[in-house]
Order: structure tokens, then sequence, then C-alpha cells
């Protein structure tokens, strides 16, 4: 895999950021879009255009059929076992809020409990904490140990005969801890407990299979993988899918509407109401079909060298301090420089056209934990090279010589 | 852009050593101020005498250098200075860091107007105004919002 050729997919990249080449170290955020994703949304506008699974013209049927191309290929990528266990969300925190919705309305009651983690993002805790206001559910968190790790250890303490449901993230956007969600699955599932897994961050970057997860639920953003924005999807095992009441009701979800009652479609359009993102999906199985090419191996093997070279240079610069040291970890490095706050790092970097992100990253709980109010973060996509890193390492010992540090 | 017009010296050493880094005895006005973006806190404390003049001004919180030298050298300007002078300080510089090119403010001598024109490079950088503005409208705030205190103190 020749990384110049693939960065040369991403027209981004031809760009001058202050009048430097960008090394973008924000994909954790959002990751950039290859051309071929583009191209694909402005073909489908201009020669393919129609609204998908309602009219019988040309153009109705193609859309629809090349709508429902990606449905499949999603399946076959994360290893459903059915393509109607796929079901398309604005992103991945639509497709948890549907879950805490519906799931929240038919099975949690006043005292019940929904186990999460400190690693998670405002995604996988505000939904859940709507129920704590409306059903006085209540809310536990399985705590981090000194290395920013969830251990299956952490999740067992926390569980109770009142647990109905665990949330956890895949990969943590913060300390880039993976967590052993197999062995957690198992866990609850020997207690009858479901498991919901917000694969933002696992989805871009680790080979998936959700009939040996075995999760009942796993949230993605279409965003991070290299595809556009306005599209997730939410995997849930079918049994659920029919089991758990509609989300959003509108045109599109329905069988049969009377002034009596109403029946409801059958999946995936239950819970696929109003006008989807159609270009979105369309330009979606693009994106996949480029981790494809590359190979998802490939991608974590890439990205697992990356990370290695980042913790040693960045290690090796005395001013950093790394955010957590897990021993499964994914391309993320949170950090922060004693004496310099990180926005004040991510403004300095950026006149070098090195993009990181500074501040919670939307995980407030896990900052409070740590004690930090914010931190800085590079996170890695697959169009990253080690230059990336030199550049980066070089943009914060600059830091550093602004701020008058050694 | 020039990282150095928005670092300079003076930003650097408000920001790493903030005067009136504290909490005022027996201050009869405060307010939070609070930026959710990027988590910065400020509270400010003034303590007003009879005749409305800042008799103290301190500020608890964190945040990055722009935030921490703006509040630090804010607090600096305001003390002596009477209550409706404060709030004219306050519109003065939002209007130097928002839109004018220069400071116009005659409640400030030509060394204070100096110190506050270096918060000034600040405009070229949209996202990090908010940094340098947090403190200053926390003030209005404290100084606007605690009537029943000063009465109650007076």
């Amino acid at each position: 895999m020749n990384i110049d050729d693939i960065k040369k997919e991403f027209p981004i990249f031809d760009n001058k950021i202050h009048n430097n080449d960008l090394v973008y170290l924000d994909s954790a955020n959002s990751s950039q879009k290859p051309k071929i994703v583009l191209d694909r949304i402005y073909d489908f506008y201009s020669k393919e255009f129609s609204n998908v699974g309602r009219s019988v013209h040309y153009l109705a049927v193609a859309a629809t059929n090349l709508y429902e191309n990606t449905r499949v290929s999603v399946q076959k990528y994360i290893n459903a076992q059915d393509k109607n266990e796929i079901v398309f969300t604005k992103g991945a925190t639509e497709a948890i809020n549907l879950i805490a919705n519906t799931f929240g309305q038919k099975y949690l009651d006043e005292g019940d409990e929904v186990l999460i983690t400190e690693l998670e993002h405002h995604s996988n805790y505000v939904p859940w904490h709507f129920l704590r206001k409306s059903k006085n559910i209540k809310i536990e968190f399985a705590e981090i140990n000194d290395d920013g790790e969830i251990t299956l250890e952490a999740i067992k303490t926390k569980i109770t005969d009142k647990t109905k449901i665990i949330c956890i993230t895949h990969l943590s956007n913060v300390t880039g801890a993976i967590l052993p969600i197999k062995e957690i699955v198992n866990l609850a599932h020997s207690k009858g407990i479901p498991v919901l897994v917000d694969g933002c961050q696992g989805a871009p970057h680790l080979k998936l299979d959700m009939q040996d997860l075995g999760c009942d639920f796993y949230a993605i953003s279409g965003h991070k993988m290299y595809g556009p924005t306005g599209i997730g999807v939410l995997y849930a095992k079918k049994k659920w899918l029919e089991d758990l009441p509609p989300y959003q009701g509108g045109g599109g979800m329905i069988r049969e509407v009377k002034k009596k009652g109403i029946s409801y479609g059958d999946l995936p359009n239950k819970y696929e109401a109003g006008t989807m993102a159609t270009a979105q999906v369309i330009a979606f199985n693009e994106s996949i079909k480029f981790m494809e090419t590359i190979g998802i191996e490939n991608i974590e093997k890439h990205e697992k060298e990356l990370l290695d070279y980042a913790i040693d240079v960045l290690g090796k610069n005395n001013s950093i301090n790394i955010v957590g040291n897990p021993k499964n970890k994914g391309g993320v490095i949170s950090f922060t420089i004693e004496g310099i706050h990180p926005h004040d790092i991510a403004t300095i970097l950026d006149e070098d056209g090195v993009a990181i992100r500074a501040g919670h990253h939307c995980c407030q709980i896990l900052h409070d934990k740590l004690g930090l109010p914010a931190t800085a973060r590079a996170s890695f996509g697959v169009y990253n090279t080690k230059e990336d890193i030199d550049q980066l390492n070089a943009s914060l010992n600059n830091c550093k010589k602004i701020f008058n540090l050694k | 852009m020039n990282l150095k017009e928005l670092y300079q010296e003076i930003i650097l050493d408000h920001g790493k050593n903030p005067r009136n880094l504290r909490k005022t005895d027996n201050y009869n006005k405060d307010a939070k101020g609070h930026n959710p973006l990027c988590g910065d806190n400020v509270h400010v404390f003034l303590k007003l005498d009879e005749n409305k003049k800042v008799d103290d001004i301190s500020f608890e919180g964190s945040g990055c250098a722009i935030s921490m030298a703006s509040a630090s050298i804010m607090t600096d300007l305001v003390r002596g200075k009477e209550e409706a002078e404060v709030k004219e300080i306050v519109t003065d510089f939002l209007d130097m860091i928002k839109e004018k090119d220069d400071l116009n403010s005659k409640l400030l001598n030509d060394d204070e107007k100096t110190k506050l024109m270096c918060l000034s490079g600040v405009k070229q950088y949209p996202m990090r105004v908010k940094c340098a503005t947090l403190s200053w409208h926390t003030l209005t705030s404290a100084i606007d919002n605690s009537q029943e205190v000063i009465n109650t103190e007076s």
C-alpha cells in the first residue's frame, strides 16, 4: 500500500493552509473525503437523482436500487447476518438516540440502570440522560483504570440485577483504548443484558464482524469513514428491530394509515421515516469500496505503525504528557504540555497547517475524572504519514519556543 | 496572520502569572462565565465601595493564555474606576476587539491603552475572540446582576 498514492485520492490535500501543506490530524473528529465519494454525490444529483422507495418511474427505481446497494455493502462490510439489520440514520448520534428512545420506551422503568463508561462520548451519555429525566432511571459509570482503559472487570463490578442495557464505546476518542467488546458482550448476555456499542471510532479503524462480536446494537458514523456527513448506520439484531417500537413517524415507514389506526412497514423501512440522505447513502457505498480496496487490515496496520511512531517521537519530547496508556490502543493521541493550554497549542499548530483538536472532545466526564479541563488531540487516518508526525513534533517545539519553555 | 502579534511577551507574562487570580474578601458582586465550547471557566469578584468605585477586583478560573491574560489585564485596569466607568471601558475594549482598529477610551491613560492593545491581535483569529472577551462579559454581568447585594452592603 502506497500512502502517497492514497493521499492523492483526497483533493483536500491539494490546498495550502496558511501557505503550508495540510497535516490533517483530526480524523477522529471527521475524516477527509476521497474524490470518488465526492464525484458520486455530484454524479447522482446530476444524472440519476430521484427520491427512493416511492415512485415507479425509471429514475426512482434506479435510485432505490443504488440506495439499497449501500445497505448490502454495509451488511457485508460489518458481516451482519441480514441486510435488514442495517438502518440508515443521520449519524451515529441518531443511531444511539434511536435505541435510547425505543428501548427506553419499551424496557426501561424507574430505578432501572443503564451502564455506560467514563470514556463515553456525550452522544452515548446524553440520550440516556433524557431517560434519567423522563423515567427516573439510573446511569452507572464503569470506571477507567490508570491507563485510561475499561476492563472487563470494571464492567463486571457495576452490573446489578437492575442493569437493563450496557452501552460502551468500541474505541475511546480520547485515550484510544479499545474495549474488550466480545468479552463484555459474553458477560452481559450471560446475565441477559443487551449491549450497545458506540462504533464511531471503531468502524473507521478496526475490522468489524457483527456476528463474531455478538453485540445487539452498533452505531456507525459515515463521515468518520471517509464518507459524507449526514449519514450514519445503526446495526441492530433483527429480533430487536422487530420488537422495538418505531422511532420517528412519517412517510416511508408505514404500511397502512387509516383514521382509526396505523400499521408500520417492514424492516428496515420501519426505522427510516421521511426522505433519507439519499445522495450521501449512495456515496457512502464508495467510502466502503475505498476502504475495502485498501483493506481494513492494511489500514489497521498502517495506523498502528503511525501510532507507535508518534508515541515514540512525542514520548521523547520531554514536555509532552500523553493521556492514557492503554495496551490495546487505536490511532488517537491526547496530550498536554505543562504551561501551554491546548487551545493555544491548536492555534499555533494551525499556523503551520497542522490541524489537531483541542478541548474536551465531547468527553467532559472523562476530563473531569482526569482532572484536565482540556487536552490536545492528534488522530490518524489512512492518509497520514510519519512525516506528518515529524511536522507535528516540530510544530509542538515551536509552541514551546513561543511560550519560552525548554 | 501573525502569531507573534497574538502571543506577545505581555500576553505570555499575564497568561503565565495572572494578576488578581484569587478571591476578593467581602466581595459584593460576582458573576460566573463559561465557554462551553472549550471548557474555559471564569468567576469574577468585585468589591465596590460606597461611591461605587472598584475597591478590589479578582478572578478565579482556568483557560488558555489569551483568556487568562485578558482577565488579568482587565482586573488591573478597572481597579479604582467607578462602576459606570468600568462599563464604558468594557464597551471600549469590546469595540476594539471586535471591529475598530484602535482603542478609543478617554478613561485609560496611554500605558493602559498600550497594555490592552496587546490583545488586539486576537482579531485575526475569530475562533479565539471569545477567549479574550469571556472575562469582560462576565464583569458586565457581575455589575448588572447583583444590585441586591450592593444594597445590602450599603
